[in-house]
């Protein structure tokens, strides 16, 4: 089975969204109680300079012909009250400067008694301008009395740089507690696919039973389809299960029922012509059913295969039942059938496999070697791993077909005249590598075959 | 020795009871689970052999409730190739041996032989001729105190042999006999078997005379 | 730090090749090393040589080239002429504050300035080393039997019991003509209105105007004045016959003048202005002090009626054309009654 294809990842995408969303917040938290702040500092800063010029305005009298004025000493000593600032003033009466900084630029302001304001550039320094006006009636009339102040903008400046700083550090913090916020909502929005992904993950490879935990309302399509993906699959295997044990049925039992009729009449035909007809018959039909029998139970293995289950398995108790299990045929073939060997490995697989595989080596063994010959099952234990080592004092494997005879169908040379096919031993070694193991043909130096399987532990 | 064979598939079941009848056995069939009760109700047999699928249960049921009768009859059971998972269950619930369907008959022979053997039990079927005791399910043949186990085409040749003693067997139809389970038996090979029995009989009063031209027999000197 | 000796002196008498007027001139330490620390100083030479000479004890590689220069020619120099010196100390805070008020200094940051109390530091440019408080100086001979007044109320009290007596006997700055007079003055009518009554008071008595703290001073020692008002304490102080007088800090407040000092923003030699700033800082504040003004007068014990004259736009109110011209007049028209 190939591992799926990741594309993406959910958590890391929600995480990214929110990051993404949370981050623009920041941003514009930042920005936003920047400018508020900043706008706050402007206008404090206004309020003063306006302050500084009304009080200015205010001391100015008309008198003996001339202006007056009587500059408070707060006026401009309020300016420089919280940072030390530069500070520059202007009074002029209509277009006739009087006092203070002749080149100070002014504010245009229409209404008589309203500050108005202005950022400007003066001796090199950025400055805020706050003018007023007032009319004052004079000899010669009705003239504007006006009055600037000015303040240079470290102060301004001083405290902007706090606010930046401030308002990025909650921008700063607002994300940090997002990001977190982020990773908790991450998570817990993930957790459910986790905890689905464990229970279905930790069932054995048998389990087909729907998932009935509870889920979130997102996910049950999900689970739905899971759930009935599952459904299909456990009716999809019981079907193969069942068509292959109907198909073991349906192919084999007329043959069997051919064969015990044939049997029949060539136990009871006198003619010696249609007896040995007969039995060529009985031999044709063995081979069909056994191969069918050994189709069949490759595709079972193969099945089984796909869904290796891991149980325990002890390799002697497996030895010793495969041997009990064929004794009365090797009995009846007259060819002795020993087990040694009692140090047990335990291996893990599905012992319905090993049983098969075992079973058609020793069934192998015994077809193929004469009466009075002897098989053995050696059960021995290495360092990394136990191996199974059938030996029969047979005719041994041709030699030039050791390498070919797993291949499936082939067939030893020398066992042309005996009912069965190649595929017992395809089906040991897929059954073997499935566990790990390897599988070894050789022959043994007084004649006589000999194959071990090697298991690893686990 | 008589067979209770419980199984559903009419042809397969025919075929199986006439090809134990062949070989001498008397088999009763049950196509069903509530025929086998009426069976086994009125009958002892020396072996059940049982299908699991059965159109009114599962053999397991069957199997289950003869051993809460604690009847001694030994049963073996026929399973389909699938139900190999199934065999470990089958076992724990009393069944002596199984086999996979369909019925290799050699095997089934063999199998027959071992369940009877393993569950010893008196000797039912035990054959007596002169000073000589043969014991078929066992195996075993006993001249006097002395006691030879045979082994499997021996035991196959003297039991053809004695059962008709007298009679005068081919070595044609010896080895029809044998074929069923042998491909490479010959007519010399039926000489070599021969030739062991003697020397088993040997001192014994029965022995196997050659009809020169017709074959073997068996009888008492 | 009295050993060390000066290298070269040379006193300049003769006019200076610019403009404005100095009034002396003196170069120390090694004058041919390239290095040349100029200042333009309102204090006297004698005044300042101590700062210079500890300053050369640590580098000796310094040539400082030392003017002396009137507050008001000092303003004309660096404001209107744009001279260039590396360091400008004045007592004449005001102008002071208006140099840099109006661009004329550099800001300087260092250690030294950072750790200076909010009023000795005015925006990074203007650095005070000095408190002077200005003081009544009494001459204890010609006193007699007559109380020490102690404030400007027990003062007037005196003056008005004894008008025969304190009759042209009294002296204090003519503001138009002295800068710190006018500070001085300003400074003590924002503290309080007694400042008019005193003057009329003054007025009355035709007081004696004087330009220089000295000038009045002496006229006390020779007996021409009875009393002095808003004399530098520290002039008085560090006469040799002190004893001769009686310094009395007022106890309703007492004005104090910062002497500030602070780097041109056309300074030529910016890093040694530098360390003669710090030089002068470290030296003037803190524990290990050594104030160029050891004046004797207690100022810390009487720390809450001092009137520490704040640095800082505030005083630009009274550099106004229309409010010098406004203040100016009230303060003749109280003092010259004839």
């Amino acid at each position: 089975m190939s591992a799926p294809v990741a594309h993406g990842s959910i958590r890391r995408r929600l995480l990214l969204s929110l990051l993404a969303g949370a981050a623009v917040l920041a941003i514009v938290v930042y920005f936003v109680v920047q400018s508020v702040a900043r706008q706050v500092a402007q206008e404090s800063q206004d309020n003063v300079l306006a302050a500084s010029a009304l009080s200015i305005l205010d001391s100015a009298r008309y008198s003996g012909q001339e202006i007056n004025v009587d500059l408070p000493y707060s006026a401009l000593s309020m300016l420089d009250s919280i940072s030390d600032e530069r500070v520059f003033y202007a009074i002029r009466l209509e277009n006739e400067f009087l006092s203070g900084y002749d080149e100070l630029p002014e504010a245009d302001g229409t209404v008589a008694g309203v500050p108005a304001f202005r950022s400007a550039t003066f001796l090199e320094e950025e400055v805020r301008v706050a003018s007023v006006r007032r009319r004052m009636s004079t000899d010669i009339g009705q003239s504007y009395l006006q009055v600037s102040v000015a303040q240079t903008l470290s102060g301004q400046k001083q405290t902007l740089a706090r606010i930046s700083q401030t308002s990025m550090g909650i921008g700063a913090g607002f994300f940090l507690v997002s990001v977190l916020l982020a990773a908790i909502i991450a998570r817990s929005t993930i957790r459910p696919l986790d905890r689905l992904t464990v229970s279905v993950s930790r069932r054995g490879p048998k389990d087909l039973r729907p998932v009935a935990a509870p889920v979130p309302s997102e996910m049950v399509p999900l689970v739905a389809s899971l759930n009935s993906f599952m459904r299909r699959l456990k009716r999809s295997l019981t079907r193969s299960e069942d068509f292959i044990a109907e198909a073991a049925h349906r192919v084999r039992t007329p043959l069997a029922i051919v064969r015990t009729k044939a049997e029949i009449v060539q136990r009871k035909a006198d003619n010696p012509e249609t007896r040995t007809a007969l039995r060529e018959m009985i031999h044709a039909i063995d081979d069909s059913s056994r191969t069918a029998g050994q189709l069949l139970d490759h595709a079972m293995v193969t099945f089984r295969l796909d869904h290796l289950s891991q149980d325990e398995i002890s390799l002697l108790r497996l030895v010793q039942e495969a041997v009990e299990r064929l004794r009365p045929i090797s009995e009846m073939k007259e060819i002795e059938l020993h087990a040694i060997g009692t140090e047990d490995s335990i291996i893990q697989g599905d012992p319905i496999l090993l049983q098969n595989a075992l079973h058609n080596l020793l069934d192998n063994a015994i077809k193929y070697s004469p009466a009075g010959a002897r098989v053995t099952v050696a059960l021995t234990r290495h360092n990394d791993g136990g191996e199974i080592r059938i030996t029969d004092t047979g005719h041994g494997f041709p030699e030039a077909e050791l390498d070919r005879l797993t291949d499936r169908f082939a067939r030893g040379a020398n066992a042309e005249s005996i009912v069965g096919s190649g595929l017992g031993l395809t089906i040991v070694k897929e059954v073997v590598e499935a566990h790990g193991g390897k599988m070894y043909f050789e022959n043994m130096p007084g004649g006589g075959a000999c194959v071990s399987l090697h298991f690893p532990l686990p | 020795m008589r067979f209770l064979l419980i199984e559903d598939n009419k042809q397969l079941a025919s075929a199986v009871v006439d090809r134990l009848m062949l070989d001498g056995h008397v088999v009763d069939h049950a196509p069903d689970i509530q025929t086998a009760y009426d069976f086994t109700a009125t009958t002892d047999y020396d072996l059940i052999l049982l299908d699991i699928m059965l159109p009114d249960g599962d053999g397991r049921t069957f199997l289950a409730q003869r051993r809460n009768q604690n009847s001694r009859t030994p049963v073996i059971v026929l399973t389909a190739r699938s139900e190999v998972s199934d065999r470990v269950g089958i076992l724990d619930l009393g069944a002596d041996d199984y086999m996979v369907k369909p019925i290799d008959f050699s095997e089934l022979e063999a199998r027959c032989r071992a369940v009877l053997r393993r569950r010893g039990g008196e000797a039912r079927n035990l054959l007596i001729l002169g000073d000589m005791s043969f014991d078929s399910l066992s195996g075993t043949l006993k001249v006097g105190e002395h006691t030879i186990q045979l082994r499997a085409r021996e035991l196959r040749l003297f039991e053809i042999l004695a059962k008709a003693p007298g009679k005068v067997f081919s070595k044609a139809s010896l080895m029809n006999h044998l074929v069923s389970y042998d491909e490479d038996v010959s007519e010399n090979a039926i000489e070599v078997y021969v030739g062991r029995l003697r020397k088993h009989l040997q001192n014994s009063n029965v022995k196997i005379t050659t009809i020169r031209g017709l074959g073997y027999k068996l009888g008492i000197e | 730090m009295r050993q060390f000796a000066l290298s070269i002196a040379l006193i300049f008498t003769a006019g200076w090749s610019a403009a404005f007027e100095i009034e002396n001139r003196a170069r120390f330490g090694a004058l041919d090393s390239g290095q040349v620390l100029r200042i333009i100083s309102t204090a006297d030479i004698r005044f300042f040589e101590p700062m210079i000479a500890s300053f050369l004890a640590e580098y000796p590689d310094t040539e400082i080239d030392y003017i002396v220069a009137s507050s008001t020619e000092m303003m004309r120099a660096i404001y209107d002429e744009e001279h260039a010196f590396d360091l400008a100390i004045s007592s004449a805070m005001d102008l002071q504050t208006k140099l840099a008020n109006d661009g004329k200094a550099q800001r300087y940051v260092s250690d030294a300035t950072q750790s200076l109390p909010d009023w000795a530091i005015w925006n990074d440019m203007l650095f005070a080393f000095s408190q002077e408080p200005a003081a009544i100086v009494v001459s204890k001979e010609a006193f007699g039997d007559l109380p020490i007044p102690k404030d400007r109320h027990e003062l007037i009290n005196l003056l008005r019991q004894h008008p025969d007596r304190f009759r042209d006997r009294v002296g204090t700055y003519d503001v138009r003509q002295s800068g710190l007079g006018y500070l001085f003055a300003t400074q003590d009518t924002r503290a309080s209105d007694t400042y008019w009554r005193l003057t009329e008071v003054f007025g009355a008595l035709e007081a004696r105007l004087y330009c220089c703290s000295s000038d009045m001073i002496d006229a006390v020692k020779t007996g021409e004045l009875l009393i002095a008002y808003n004399v530098l304490g520290s002039y008085a102080v560090n006469r040799e016959d002190r004893s001769d007088f009686e310094i009395i800090l007022p106890s309703d407040f007492t004005t104090v003048m910062l002497r500030t000092a602070m780097i041109p923003h056309n300074a030529p030699s910016q890093e040694l202005s530098a360390i003669f700033v710090d030089h002068l800082l470290q030296r003037s504040h803190g524990q290990d002090a050594q104030p160029l003004t050891q004046s004797g007068l207690d100022l810390i014990q009487m720390e809450t009626s001092l009137n520490r004259i704040r640095i800082g736009p505030g005083l630009l109110v009274f550099l106004d054309q229309l409010k010098k011209r406004a203040f100016l007049s009230e303060w003749e028209s109280a003092i010259l009654q004839n």
